[in-house]
């Protein structure tokens, strides 16, 4: 434990959204606690353990890159089919001049959870073998910094109203990627489940 | 769901107790005597008793966000051309189409994503803002809770975006459809990343920096 001073500030916490400080007791699993003055969120014991985060950032990197590769749906008219995968999509709304739309829809449902994802298994692999990884501050950081901004869960339901609309105009044919898109609004879920701030724990205990 | 058992001693707020919390690992730390930028011991993040500026940061985006919201709601945000020429959709004609189209939960969906949710936001905001700035110290627990909800709901009305990113790109048929994202789509983006910037600069202790009296 890096030093904090004689007054034990690490047995406290702040409530993040009223400051009111409270004494940190250990609670069960699947307990939360919450600020008596607020009724903000507290902290909570973490959900996985480190290998089991491991896995399921592992899981969701590879769901990730067949939603990335495969088609989310097909059109067919009189004939001609036309299908479309997400990094397609981005292409075209970028060669239709719309450069702003394409970056907004590449950061935060392509670039952003992917770096995510890079970051917790760099974090963790570390973790898992004993050691901080280099850089360690900055890498929680940035998962911290970009959480609020990855989408694909927003994503998903645009997928399912896209299909509706589309279906009043041409037979629709779900592709790979919509089932791939679906798993991983599912995983990821479960991924940002994890408190980042957790990691400071795991990295207090691996530290020798 | 309960406060954990002997958490609940009245301790006043870490900055009424020479405390700074961290904002990124959680962890407190005492302040220094002099008015020197202090890090965290443990993660090396700026520590601050509160965000900086963070009512007028708001304000700032929000204004922004709310200028924006008119192209993003006039223009066009997906353009149909067909052999029956073009037809040009805002989000609202959008939604319209949903519903008479014969899918009312849709449109209901998409209305409450992209009409209902950044109104809200920049209302409730703007609300939050003025009222930490008039220093109220009523109806605090409504407010926050509030601002819990505002930030939960936010990154949702980016679905409108996502779903002309998609009819784009599948519809360039010419014996069908060629389908274009219009002017009004980027407005919108933009509306929904500064509201989001707002909430992210508002801080919601300040809803419980007046009035400690009231509690
Ligand atoms: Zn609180
Ligand atoms: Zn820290």
């Amino acid at each position: 434990m890096p030093a904090i001073g004689p007054i034990g500030t690490s047995a406290l916490v702040a409530c993040h959204e009223c400051d009111t400080l409270h004494r940190r007791v250990p609670l069960r699993r699947h307990a939360l606690a919450r600020c008596t003055r607020c009724g903000a969120l507290l902290y909570s014991p973490p959900p996985f353990s480190a290998q089991q985060l491991f896995a399921l950032v592992l899981g969701s990197l590879l769901v990730f890159m067949i939603a990335m590769a495969f088609p989310i749906v097909g059109l067919e008219v009189q004939g001609t089919r036309v299908s479309s995968t997400l990094p397609e999509a981005i292409w075209r709304l970028w060669d239709q001049e719309r450069p702003v739309v394409a970056v907004l829809v590449f950061a935060t449902t392509a670039l952003f959870p992917l770096l995510e994802l890079s970051a917790l298994l760099y974090l963790l692999w570390h973790l898992l073998h004993g050691r901080c990884a280099p850089g360690f501050a900055r890498v929680v950081g940035a998962v911290q910094a970009l959480r609020p901004w990855g989408m694909i869960e927003v994503f998903m339901l645009g997928v399912l109203v896209a299909v509706v609309k589309l279906s009043h105009m041409a037979h629709v044919i779900p592709g790979v990627a919509l089932w791939a898109f679906g798993a991983l609004t599912f995983l990821l879920a479960a991924v940002v489940s994890f408190d980042p701030r957790h990691l400071w724990e795991l990295a207090e205990d691996a530290r020798p | 769901m309960n406060a954990a058992p002997g958490a609940a001693g009245a301790m006043g707020t870490s900055a009424a107790a020479g405390l700074l919390a961290c904002r990124a690992c959680g962890q407190l730390s005492r302040r220094p005597a002099a008015d020197a930028p202090c890090r965290c011991p443990r993660c090396g993040a700026r520590l601050r008793t509160r965000k900086p500026q963070s009512v007028a940061r708001t304000w700032a985006y929000l204004v922004a966000a709310a200028i924006l919201y008119v192209p993003a709601n006039i223009l066009p945000v997906m353009e149909t051309r067909s052999l029956f020429g073009t037809q040009k959709d805002t989000i609202l004609s959008g939604v319209a189409y949903l519903w008479t189209s014969g899918s009312p939960e849709l449109a209901v969906v998409v209305f409450v994503a992209s009409i209902v949710v950044p109104l809200l936001k920049m209302g409730a905001l703007g609300y939050l803002a003025w009222t930490v700035q008039r220093g109220a110290a009523r109806r605090r627990h409504e407010r926050s809770r509030l601002f819990r909800l505002v930030e939960a709901v936010g990154h949702w009305s980016m679905l409108d975006i996502f779903v002309v990113a998609l009819m784009a790109a599948l519809v360039r048929l010419r014996v069908l459809a060629e389908i274009e994202a219009g002017p009004g789509a980027a407005a919108f983006g933009a509306v929904v990343v500064l509201t989001m910037l707002a909430a992210m600069s508002f801080d919601a202790r300040l809803i419980w920096d007046h009035g400690r009296h009231h509690d």
